[in-house]
């Protein structure tokens, strides 16, 4: 996603800065990121740069999350908007003259086309389309301009529409436009959301690449492969996940391996995936619990976690950190990559590794960017890709003389409204998220006391006003309803939501957001819009046994 | 950058304008006791345990708050500094319930480390602990103000590090006390349980209440480690005791990125990985429901499916969905298993969900 825009706009689809440096920018612009909850530590370097080095704080944001407690500026645009957004402030610095002209002379190309679009988002335009008032956007647009080092986080907010990559090369046109892009403390950063997303991608576990990003179809990067691992390999792009699901409910795809992902949580609309996977000839579960998704599978495969065996996770900011074993895992259960190895074997493929160091050893030699990295090295520290050799120190920003394709490419970006929007049938808003105390589809917060003594259930934050219209009171129960399903949870009655918003978590499966979301894809991401859709919300009883009590401990976020 | 030039105990020692004579000393191994002095926060040479005696002064200074100048000429080590401190730690020591016996920090307490550094038999004052409640309102956190010595780390880390803006001092004098607005407890308050309290409080009136009575600090294993939730990538501890993991804790020594802060999660949220409903072992389904297999079984039964199904549809009729949160090695193997051994480039994992 985040990999498709920036690879895109940049040449590299990662985080162009480190997270240390996030402290010193002197203006930061948090779009589509409730980095507090969701990104903790993160979120505490930005209120640091705010309190303690004063630096001046956008957010960019329809849901009053904490960090706008620490904002100069906050910009609550409805779901769905973000690309007008920023259009509008690159529409504001152009026409004050802000942008930085030599920067885009000499680092960049693609910029008249540009410039062409954005005539037409002036700040009142965009005050049509997305309800931020036209002063504020020009506000933002100074602001943001007027840093010597801005930076930009973002997160899901962001990729999760079916415009997300177009939403990720706004970010980072605007970013290039100030030049921001290679610098310290500037840049645009994404946060990726779990512990080795940025490593999975790396790794090539994506449908058209190997690792380090190198093109299946591209010949040249094929026969490398072919040459290290002694096989012949199929040059054609494999299916995303989503992809993959519409291709088994339609009986193209008939089998399914999955390591540790439960689908029935997290993915789209969890009625249709529930028919594929039951349509499946072989749905293999590899995970630590029965979960939503093993329940349906034909072989369960009981694996360790990561206290549990060694190895290496890649985080946010490029940096291969180590993961070390601590405890033995329970019964027989085994670690994924002995697993994997193992099953490989008796499918006429071997692949012995005494060891995930001999991995990495394999890993250094196949993956450009991780040539440097070795277990020795990163003993104490980690190091941040490219690390292109034995010596090489790591890099802690990119893009720094060049871009990693060469110049940084301006994309003309028009806004595309949302795939569906309220109505009369299905007057709200709906857009989805974690919440701090949980994490994904909580298989693992789930079984742990503390966070689940803090938010032991689902609640569907909405806002006062409509909850007044629908005369509901805070912990009573709600129904919401969209095109593809119904939940029922208790409300939390806040100003968190905007009016005509709701927002829900995916973590509980008895209250799954995810069965009414939208599977809409982003073409080139192909990422769900689960940020935005449309539903009806409606006073429920509750049933006997369950008590409406206020949701009273859960006021910690704000 | 000029250096200036200063004497410790009579040794000539350089140093950088804007260090504290505190800062110094350590880095030229001279060792000053502390309490309050939380390295990344404020200096607010509270608790005066660490008063040095500098020549042509009248008072003792606290040498963590106390910035070097050019000819200084300091002393750490005479009767006069060391009855001072003693002092110090005897008025601490009387002024709370310091009972080692049932205490979760016996073994890894500053205060107790310094009383017996002094080798205090027992304080020349009346013991007088206050006579807080213990607050056991969470599963998480226990507090105990009867042992609080008001160095306010817990306030500074709350609002200088996490800047979470949870906890300050509040009442004055003799009543003066450290907890959320309103005297709430935690779980009454906006806390939202990062535990850096626990970390930086030097005695036991923050503890892990989860590791309470789950082993002493010297019989606890200690491995490092990258926590495995959000990409953030922070560097833990789990601590191990008989083979379990028993609590987390941050260290400052890791590091960047998180510098021994860590946040509920990744404190708090490590109970799944002894949970009693793990997976076992294999299973495979029969006659609609899923039993236990062998691990021979089990693999015999995908390798045997998997080849039919390649057989009969071609490599693309299958598919890998590989993790975001297991290692780089392990998806490594998962895709090159899926591309080299099944011969098909459908695989992918949950980074766009």
């Amino acid at each position: 996603m985040t990999v498709a825009g920036l690879a895109a706009s940049f040449g590299s689809g990662a985080m162009t800065n480190s997270l240390d440096e996030i402290e010193f920018a002197d203006v930061i612009l948090a779009i589509g990121t409730n980095t507090t909850e969701n990104h903790p530590i993160a979120g505490s370097k930005v209120k640091r740069a705010v309190r303690q080095l004063g630096a001046k704080l956008i957010v960019i944001d329809p849901r009053d999350i904490a960090l706008t407690r620490y904002a100069e500026l906050w910009l609550r645009p409805k779901p769905g908007t973000n690309v007008a957004v920023i259009n509008g402030i690159m529409n504001g610095i152009v026409s004050e003259g802000l942008h930085n002209r030599e920067y885009i002379e000499k680092r960049t190309e693609g910029f008249a086309a540009l410039e062409e679009v954005l005539k037409k988002y002036t700040p009142e335009h965009v005050e049509r389309i997305s309800g931020v008032p036209a002063d504020d956007i020009r506000k933002a647009a100074r602001l943001y301009a007027s840093g010597k080092k801005s930076s930009i986080l973002y997160c899901m907010g962001v990729t999760q529409h079916s415009t997300g990559t177009d939403g990720v090369k706004s970010v980072a046109n605007l970013s290039m436009l100030c030049g921001f892009v290679g610098i310290e403390s500037g840049g645009v950063n994404p946060l990726r959301g779990q512990s080795n997303v940025q490593g999975a991608c790396d790794m090539g576990a994506l449908p058209a690449t190997f690792p380090s990003y190198q093109q299946v179809a591209n010949d040249e990067m094929r026969a490398r492969f072919e040459k290290a691992w002694g096989v012949s390999l199929s040059g054609k792009p494999g299916l995303t996940v989503v992809e993959i699901m519409n291709a088994a409910h339609e009986g193209r795809i008939k089998g399914v391996y999955v390591m540790g992902e439960n689908l029935m949580l997290s993915d789209p609309d969890l009625h249709h995936v529930e028919e594929s996977l039951k349509k499946l000839e072989l749905l293999v579960v590899q995970d630590l619990f029965l979960s939503d998704t093993a329940k349906l599978a034909h072989v369960v495969l009981p694996a360790a976690n990561f206290a549990e065996k060694d190895g290496t996770f890649t985080n946010t900011e490029r940096r291969v950190q180590r993961v070390r074993k601590a405890v033995e895992p329970p019964g027989e259960a085994k670690p994924d990559w002995l697993i994997v190895s193992e099953l490989s074997a008796r499918m006429g493929y071997g692949m012995k590794y005494g060891s995930p160091r001999e991995i990495m050893d394999e890993i250094a030699r196949v993956t450009p960017s991780y040539a440097g990295i070795n277990y020795r090295r990163i003993e104490r520290r980690g190091l941040q890709w490219p690390c292109l050799n034995a010596e090489h120190p790591g890099t802690k920003f990119l893009h720094r003389d060049r871009f990693t394709r060469g110049l940084g490419l301006f994309a003309a970006i028009e806004y595309k409204p949302s795939a569906e929007l309220p109505d009369g049938d299905y007057p709200f808003y709906l857009t989805t998220g974690r919440v701090l105390y949980h994490y994904h589809t909580g298989t693992m917060t789930r079984l742990s006391r503390g966070p689940m003594e803090r938010y032991p259930e689902s609640l569907v934050e909405i806002n006062p006003e409509d909850a007044w219209n629908l005369k509901l009171e805070d912990g009573e129960f709600v129904m919401v309803t969209s095109r593809r399903g119904s939940v029922k949870a208790k409300a939390w009655v806040t100003n968190r939501s905007p009016k005509g918003t709701v927002f829900m978590n995916f973590h509980f499966p008895e209250a799954a957001a995810n069965l009414l979301t939208n599977p809409a894809l982003d073409p080139i991401g192909k990422i769900p819009e689960y940020k935005v859709c449309a539903v009806k919300v409606e006073k429920a009883a509750a049933d006997i046994l369950e008590r409406t009590e206020a949701p009273a401990k859960v006021q910690a976020a704000k | 950058m000029n250096k200036i030039s200063l004497t410790i105990n009579g040794k000539k020692i350089e140093a950088v304008p804007g260090q504290t004579v505190l800062e110094v000393a350590r880095e030229n191994g001279i060792d000053i006791p502390t309490l309050c002095y939380y390295p990344g926060t404020k200096l607010v040479g509270a608790c005066r345990v660490c008063v040095v005696e500098i020549e042509g002064q009248r008072c003792l200074a606290a040498s963590c708050a106390m910035p070097v100048s050019p000819g200084m000429v300091v002393r750490t080590d005479t009767p006069r500094v060391v009855e001072a401190q003693k002092m110090v730690v005897e008025l601490l020591w009387a002024s709370g319930d310091h009972n080692c016996l049932v205490c979760e920090a016996n073994g890894n307490c500053e205060l107790q480390d310094l009383v017996y550094r002094f080798k205090i038999e027992k304080p020349r004052f009346p013991i007088e602990p206050p006579g807080y409640p213990v607050e056991r309102s969470n599963t998480m956190i226990q507090r105990d103000l009867n042992k609080c010595i008001l160095c306010g780390r817990c306030i500074r880390v709350c609002n200088e590090i996490q800047v979470n803006e949870v906890l300050d001092f509040s009442e004055r004098g003799s009543r003066m006390k450290v907890g959320p607005a309103f005297d709430a407890d935690y779980i009454d308050s906006n806390c939202v349980f990062c535990g850096a309290c626990v970390d930086a409080c030097p005695t036991g009136a923050i503890v892990n209440r989860q590791s309470r009575f789950e082993g002493r600090p010297w019989e606890l294993k200690k491995v490092r480690t990258t926590c495995g939730y959000c990409g953030v990538g922070c560097q833990m501890d789990l601590n191990l005791h008989e083979g379990r993991i028993v609590k987390v804790t941050g260290s400052r020594d890791h590091g960047t990125p998180n510098y021994g802060s860590l946040c509920v999660k990744g404190r708090f949220g490590m109970d799944f990985i002894h949970h009693p409903s793990r997976l076992k072992k294999p299973l495979i389904r029969e006659g609609g429901e899923l039993r236990e297999a062998s691990w021979d079984e089990a693999y015999s039964y995908i390798a045997d499916r998997m080849s039919a199904i390649k057989a009969k549809h071609g490599p693309d009729s299958l598919a890998g969905l590989s993790s975001a949160r297991c290692t780089n090695e392990e998806n490594y193997l998962f895709q090159k298993f899926i591309r080299a051994a099944v011969g098909t480039n459908n695989v992918d994992h949950c980074a766009r969900l």
